[in-house]
């Protein structure tokens, strides 16, 4: 197919539209990395810099000033440990749960009386929600406000991932399970022996769904954790950077504060909560590409 | 097994133990929580409970219907959805027949890295960086418009830019994942269309014409229909993270009126019942949208 596109003469016509698509889409996708650019530059530059407007793409009287003072906040630091705990627990929970549950809901109506009801219980909080008081008040009446297991449990289910997940074991061929049955092995073994090695691309993909969304979560940490000391990255970079409280700064904080703008040390933040995405993103859009094509194009 | 009768001879009853944890958190956290909306109806009292507060019926959607400031919220949320609706269904399309005529794959594979990017970027943070590069007095767009002597621009502070802003911001958030499905599906055309066509002396547009673009029409139409379904989404994390008092009058939307009045201002029964305005009418969207792309595209959810 190449060869055929080399062979036939480009027009002045085609040329000009090459030229064009070129130039745009080297312009979009600029104007999605240069933000992140211009606010890197911005951390790593003096406060002075910062504040004459003299910092582009390249950081002006080089710095490491705004992340020193970022990371003396003990705050910051305890809540990217939570943030990690967070992860570690909600990963493994949400994903069993969603493995657990989307395979017998592979399974057929004859093999599994019921399915298409239980399938239907799932599918059906994707259409419709109780809201937010409601969820708040259940969550609070459950006991688990001001735990890490807020974080985790209510939103343990993903029923979107459950429905990934149950098209894909679905194309796996019967066979396999059956002379498995034929040995005796139970479900969950051949759940595990079987379906969970043939499906490793699609739950890695799922996997890195879950872990984002977890460490990017933000409003679960906000309105179940009263202290901020129990809060998740996300929802205490938030505290400084969306709404920030002077008042909950040390005094020694608050003096060091005054000597620079609070513009660098707002992008050193912003910088500490976008590095941990980029240090894994060759994976994210490796394997959340596929996710996001197996969702978008089943049926 | 032995013993059994008629269809629940081969059933394996460890298949419904394999569910059951999950069917028991949803019931929990999901279909409990329904039985909430009785608050809607009561004068909410957090010391008396549920079971304790006085009943009156539609009061508080009476009360809400009758604040101007809610009927604005709905349109704020109307208009704000259906511009991103509109823009992000147009423009991951547009950029992906696009991308497909860059034949040069280490470049196209380039650009894509770098659309992708901002999807994977919380709001709490775009939020920060939006607020900090859009700041009226030293953030690097207005000094850059200043060179052209226009602005300075409030951004984030001036209601009748704000909508417009939020819209943006999030179209440039997202086209990039957007054109993911369109790629995928371009991919899927059969290559041998194309070979043909250029046999036939078919030019690069006559090929995105007749080939590409009827090519993508299946997954155009469904990604349309399900499109219904976000009329009331106008983006809460987003809003939450941008917006201030001062832009309330265009960029207070549903979920952020009901979070501010509900969990912030303590006025549960009334945030409530505006939660089951927002679940009504969004059941019926995704319903019927769900309705016409199983009828039209044969889409299935399990």
């Amino acid at each position: 197919m190449k060869n055929i596109k080399r062979k036939i003469k480009k027009s002045p016509g085609e040329k000009a539209f090459e030229a064009f698509n070129y130039t745009l889409l080297t312009i979009l996708a600029l104007s999605c990395l240069l933000p992140f650019i211009h606010i890197f530059a911005l951390s790593l530059s003096s406060a002075t810099a910062a504040m004459q407007g003299r910092v582009g793409l390249w950081p002006v009287d080089f710095t490491f000033f705004a992340y020193n003072f970022a990371f003396t906040e003990t705050g910051l630091i305890n809540s990217i440990w939570i943030s990690i705990q967070r992860v570690a627990l909600g990963v493994p929970i949400s994903m069993g749960l969603v493995i657990l549950a989307a395979f017998p809901l592979s399974k057929t109506d004859k093999e599994l009386p019921g399915r298409t009801i239980i399938s239907w219980f799932f599918v059906i909080t994707m259409v419709v929600g109780a809201g937010l008081i409601p969820f708040f008040l259940v969550v609070s009446a459950t006991g688990l406000r001001n735990t890490i297991w807020a974080l985790v449990i209510p939103s343990a289910v993903g029923v979107f991932n459950i429905t990934i997940l149950l098209n894909v074991f679905r194309q796996i061929p019967r066979d396999y399970e059956e002379s498995a049955l034929v040995e005796g092995a139970s479900q969950f073994r051949i759940l595990w022996q079987i379906y969970v090695p043939l499906c490793k691309a699609t739950l890695a993909a799922l996997v890195l769904f879950t872990t984002v969304g977890h460490w990017n979560e933000w409003f679960h940490g906000m309105i179940f954790m009263d202290m901020r000391a129990d809060q998740p990255m996300q929802t205490y970079l938030r505290g400084n950077l969306i709404m920030p409280d002077f008042t909950l700064l040390s005094p020694e904080q608050f003096i060091l504060m005054m000597q620079f703008n609070t513009r660098t040390f707002g992008a050193a933040q912003i910088m500490i909560g976008t590095i941990p995405i980029l240090l894994v993103y060759p994976f994210l859009q490796r394997y959340f590409i596929k996710g996001m094509a197996l969702g978008g194009l089943k049926g | 097994m032995t013993g059994k009768k008629g269809k629940w001879k081969n059933v394996d009853f460890w298949l419904y133990v394999m569910v059951l944890p999950a069917f028991i958190l949803v019931l929990i956290y999901n279909y409990i929580p329904l039985f909430g909306w009785a608050i809607a109806f009561q004068r909410y009292n957090p010391a008396l409970g549920m079971f304790g507060s006085p009943f009156v019926g539609l009061d508080n959607f009476r009360m809400l219907f009758a604040n101007p400031m809610f009927v604005q919220v709905i349109y704020n949320t109307v208009y704000i959805a259906t511009a991103k609706i509109i823009l992000m269904f147009f423009t991951p399309l547009i950029i992906a027949i696009l991308l497909n005529e860059i034949l040069r794959d280490w470049y196209k594979r380039t650009l894509q890295t770098a659309i992708y990017l901002p999807h994977f970027i919380s709001w709490v943070i775009l939020g920060g960086m939006f607020i900090n590069i859009l700041h009226p007095g030293d953030g690097i767009v207005n000094q850059i418009l200043g060179w052209f002597n226009i602005g300075p621009i409030f951004f984030l502070g001036d209601a009748s830019v704000f909508p417009h802003v939020i819209i943006w911001t999030d179209v440039w958030r997202s086209f990039g994942m957007g054109t993911i499905i369109y790629m995928a599906a371009i991919s899927s055309i059969d290559p041998g269309l194309y070979e043909a066509a250029s046999l036939d002396g078919a030019k690069r547009f006559r090929r995105m014409w007749h080939i590409t673009i009827p090519g993508l029409v299946p997954i155009m139409v469904l990604q349309a229909i399900l499109a219904l379904g976000n009329v009331l989404n106008a983006g809460f994390d987003q809003i939450l993270n941008m917006y201030s008092a001062a832009v309330y009058s265009t960029g207070d939307i549903l979920d952020t009126f009901i979070f501010r009045r509900g969990l912030v201002g303590g006025q549960f029964a009334m945030a409530t019942a505006a939660g089951i305005f927002r679940s009504g009418v969004s059941l019926v969207l995704i319903s019927t949208s769900y309705f016409f792309a199983y009828k039209f595209a044969k889409y299935r959810i399990f």
